[in-house]
């Protein structure tokens, strides 16, 4: 560790996160002549769709849309005046610009920044389900990380289960690579392909994407992976080696089960809110989606002047859409810090946002396909909703009974989202409990208050800002 | 706690490897590996027990969120695995419970 | 204890503020003088310094006008299973002040001559072995220190909790999103009103915490409370290494270990407070100030990660004791906050002081030092 003292430096603009957004925010405002420094806590640029871009192993596999992202990492990786640092972690950030990182090292570096463009991206939506914290459940995302960054992929027989296009393509991806799942557990309700349907004029504009989902279930079809759709009271049981081995569901009214030593679930993604609400921005409830979104202007523009959200940290689009909002917000920082005028910032935004449009055509359709049922989202009392503390469904229902009228409460009173992972894993799902226990909408239950630490640092760490100082 | 069915490396993977010490036990893997990819492909599942009811867990997110892959890494506790890169001679223990601290800990 | 009024019974008294010492003030009435409270809260109960404070429940080093409050508390703290129904997540361990200098010894030393001439022997030194002994992780500098051990800690929302669950079993009614913005006597009654409506009682309690100045400046007693943030730090869960509450002697901390092994760090270590939003912003410099204090005394915390830091608003007075005692101006109104950044364990018997001079206009408590006066 390190116990030398914190260096200050400057930008013009900060991007936080070096996926699509980031990526693209940063190449366009350097474009801008702004200074940049653009930082990622992984060691390598692409965020997590596309992780390891530069570098993976089976890049050549994993087909066009990973490609597309390989040609903007590397104008990102090439382009002028960007400071990229990874394997860096904001773990503070103030309404004027003040960033706290630490690097690999535990290094302290207090940068400020003149306009920040927060580009978090998304988190798989938590899953909860009896069995879920059994080790070998993992998300459908990690099989993904660990086939991109290592090339490590799951044995034959991997059971998939929950919903959302990311499934489908975790499975074909492993398909193609020489893996043959056991099973794809589909929780999609039946009603969604009705809700979906009224989309379809959207669905239309967006065909290259739906076509694209099609291919990918068909190829599994073709491949004889069986399928089964519907499914409903998922639970998953351990073996005699306390690991996942088996999964069980509901299903045309019967109890079934499949065996698996790796299960991998997923049932959508949400924006990371962990930045914007610990900046204490207005965030509103997505019903479509059932998440939060910060509330953002044309730009990505927040409450707080110069301080941007772009990407699925904003409401979920997708990796291409990601890519327009960083442009746009780019533009807007540019603009703000007085580089182009307004009405070059309005021309050069011309593009991007017709892009951003076809983009988000498709998205109406699909968050109406893949909204997930209330029991996929509202556990039954046994289950542990807050993976760090252990908190089940029925201790925060039994909370609300005593009074606690919110998550802060809920938190204070029996530590649900005090662990290391800061309230991602549980603060959906404990608002969804408490709004259904009192029933009132999630938009009045409201979020557990994040404060910063954005991310665990080490006291050693924080001591390193004292020299600093005021 | 092992079980070597779950994964495997694809052969595309670089051959450049570098050693790890798991729980006192050589594990080869390879470079540019997370600690807790490392793992995974050597057929280690389950990386820590918690500190509530001592239940054993495997990493889950694998992008730095969900803090299930916290593990003791050259001696110092609570790390992600995930999120460390492996280097040549690193020791990985499992952890147990809360993090154990003492004044030895760098 | 009593039963429950009838649902339809008016309040006897309105008592503003939904923090701790509110919460025991309403439970007190009901339970000592069978009088029905209606507890107005601008937010929820909780939400700011009862519910988000440091949680140690500490006769040691109090001011000398507070000992004798204090230390009826502490006999509080150790009965509420049986009082309330709830132990409030208080847990008995000693407090501990630690000298890091010889001129620190001096300090505690002269204190301790002070306190055994008024007959106080709550408070006792400590050599730097028996300091060892008790904090065996303590650095090296450390020279002795000054040991309190019938002290201890508490979960600060369970505990407001615990006495608004218990007032509410016998009667008491609690409105949360109630802000009292004006209070006026008519008659007989005091009318409190604000934006969720008006409401009346014979008898009035102000314990609004950060925010009772505003009240008191309406009944034409003004006073210079000053609202601050202090800066609260917690750990992930390390395992147990620390049993007392530990602090320093010229130096601020705050330091103790949760049974369930996180470490809470606090030191009065300010953000901003800004009372008007009921918001707070942290300020890392100080913390990192509060975490360099730990890491000296305590080596081995360097490495331990630090999971959450926040704030509460505190209402604090020029002098640090709080405003305690009837409104000098007005009839059937009593004050009961300003506690300055300390009133957590005096919460149990702040309240019950309170419900007392509400219902009788006697205490038999010393609080003449306490008195709205002294600012007039």
């Amino acid at each position: 560790m390190t116990d030398g003292m914190a260096r200050v430096e400057t930008c013009d603009l900060a991007v936080i996160g070096t996926g699509p957004a980031g990526m693209a925010a940063a190449v366009a405002a350097a474009e801008l002549g702004l200074s940049v420094v653009a930082v990622d806590e992984q060691s390598v640029p692409g965020g997590q769709i596309y992780r390891n871009v530069l570098a993976s192993p089976v890049a050549a596999r994993l087909g066009p849309d990973y490609g597309h992202g390989a040609a903007l990492a590397a104008a990102f990786d090439a382009a002028e005046g960007i400071s990229r640092r990874y394997g860096t972690t904001v773990w503070t950030l103030s309404a004027d610009g003040e960033i706290g990182l630490r690097g690999e090292r535990g290094d302290i570096v207090l940068l400020r920044a003149k306009a920040v463009i927060l580009a978090t991206g998304a988190l798989e939506r938590p899953m909860p389900f009896p069995g879920w914290t059994l080790p070998g459940v993992m998300t459908a995302g990690s099989a993904q990380i660990l086939l991109k960054s290592a090339a490590v992929v799951p044995a034959d027989g991997v059971v998939l289960t929950g919903s959302g296009p990311l499934l489908y393509l975790v499975a074909a991806q492993l398909l193609d690579i020489g893996v043959r799942p056991g099973a794809i557990v589909e929780t999609t309700p039946g009603a969604n392909y009705r809700a979906a349907a009224r989309h379809w004029r959207g669905a239309a504009h967006g065909a290259a994407t739906l076509l694209k989902g099609l291919k990918l279930i068909a190829r599994l079809r073709v491949a004889r992976v069986p399928m089964v759709s519907g499914a409903t009271g998922l639970s998953a049981e351990a073996g005699a080696d306390g690991a996942v081995a088996r999964l069980k569901y509901h299903c045309g009214g019967r109890e079934r089960s499949v065996a698996c030593s790796l299960l991998l679930v997923h049932q959508g993604v949400v924006p990371n809110v962990q930045i914007s609400r610990s900046l204490d921005l207005p965030h509103d409830w997505d019903a479509a989606q059932r998440c939060w979104r910060p509330r953002l202007g044309e730009w990505g523009d927040t409450a707080l002047p110069g301080i941007f959200v772009a990407g699925d940290g904003g409401g979920i689009g997708g990796a291409l859409a990601a890519e327009e909002q960083g442009r746009l917000a780019a533009l807007a920082a540019a603009c703000r810090l007085g580089r182009i005028d307004e009405q070059e910032r309005n021309r050069r935004a011309d593009a991007p946002r017709r892009a951003l449009a076809h983009h988000l055509a498709v998205r109406p359709f699909l968050d109406a396909l893949y909204r997930p049922g209330d029991d996929a989202v509202v556990p039954a009392d046994e289950v542990v909703v807050c993976r760090c503390e252990e908190v089940t469904a029925g201790e925060i229902r039994r909370c609300v009974v005593d009074g606690c009228v919110g998550p802060n409460q809920v938190k204070s009173f029996i530590r649900s989202g005090m662990g290391p992972c800061q309230g991602r894993m549980c603060g959906l799902t404990v608002s969804e409990i408490i709004a259904a226990a009192r029933g009132m909408p999630v938009a009045d239950v409201g979020y557990y208050r994040l404060r910063q630490p954005l991310k665990p640092i080490t006291l050693g760490e924080l001591a390193q800002l004292e020299e600093v100082a005021q | 706690m092992e079980n070597d069915s779950r994964f495997r490396r694809l052969p595309q993977a670089s051959d450049q490897t570098v050693t790890l010490s798991v729980e006192g036990r050589p594990v080869a893997t390879r470079a540019g590996d997370s600690v807790a990819a490392a793992l995974l492909a050597a057929g280690i599942i389950t990386t820590r027990t918690t500190p509530v009811s001592g239940a054993p867990r495997s990493p889950f997110c694998l992008m730095g969120v969900c803090f299930d892959c916290l593990m003791e890494i050259d001696g110092v506790p609570n790390r992600q695995a995930c999120m460390t890169p492996v280097r040549d001679g690193m020791t990985v223990a499992l952890q147990h419970g809360a993090a154990a601290v003492s004044e030895e800990t760098k | 204890m009593s039963t429950p009024f009838p649902a339809s019974r008016r309040p006897d008294a309105i008592v503003v503020g939904g923090g701790l010492h509110g919460s025991s003030t309403a439970f007190h009435l009901a339970a000592r003088h069978g009088l029905k409270a209606l507890l107005l809260e601008q937010t929820y109960p909780g939400r700011h310094a009862s519910g988000v404070n440091a949680g140690g429940v500490r006769t040691l080093g109090r001011i000398l006008p507070e000992i004798p409050l204090s230390l009826a508390s502490m006999e509080i703290w150790h009965r509420l299973p049986e009082l309330i129904g709830d132990d409030c997540g208080f847990v008995h361990s000693a407090q501990v002040k630690v000298a890091e200098s010889e001129a620190d010894m001096e300090t505690l030393r002269a204190r301790d001559v002070e306190l055994r001439a008024l007959g106080y022997t709550h408070e006792k030194l400590l050599d730097a072995e028996t300091l060892r002994e008790l904090l065996p992780a303590v650095s090296r500098h450390v020279v002795g220190g000054a040991v309190a051990e019938n002290d201890g800690c508490a979960i600060p929302f369970r505990a407001v909790t615990g006495f608004r669950r218990a007032a509410e079993r016998l009667g008491a009614e609690v409105r949360s999103n109630w802000r009292v913005e004006r209070i006026e006597r008519t008659g007989e009654m005091w009318r409190v009103s604000g934006p969720a409506g008006t409401a009346e009682a014979p008898l009035l309690a102000i314990c609004a915490g950060a925010w009772g100045d505003k009240i008191s400046a309406q009944v034409g007693e003004p006073v210079p409370l000053n609202p601050e943030a202090p800066m609260l730090l917690i750990t992930e869960r390390i395992t147990p290494f620390l049993a007392p509450v530990v602090g320093t002697t010229s130096r601020r901390l705050s330091f103790k270990q949760y049974p369930n092994g996180t470490v809470l760090i606090g030191g009065g270590y300010r953000g901003i407070a800004d009372r008007d939003s009921e918001r707070t912003i942290l300020k890392f410099s100080g913390l990192a100030t509060n975490v360099r204090v730990v890491c000296e005394l305590f080596p081995l915390m360097k490495t331990v990660r630090i999971v959450r830091a926040w704030s509460g608003i505190e209402g604090v007075m020029p002098d640090a004791i709080p405003v305690l005692g009837p409104s000098l101006k007005a009839p059937d109104l009593v004050y009961g906050f300003g506690y300055s950044s300390h009133g957590f364990q005096m919460g149990p018997i702040g309240g019950r002081i309170v419900a007392d001079l509400v219902a009788t206009g006697k205490t038999n408590l010393p609080i003449e030092a306490f008195s709205i006066g002294r600012f007039a």
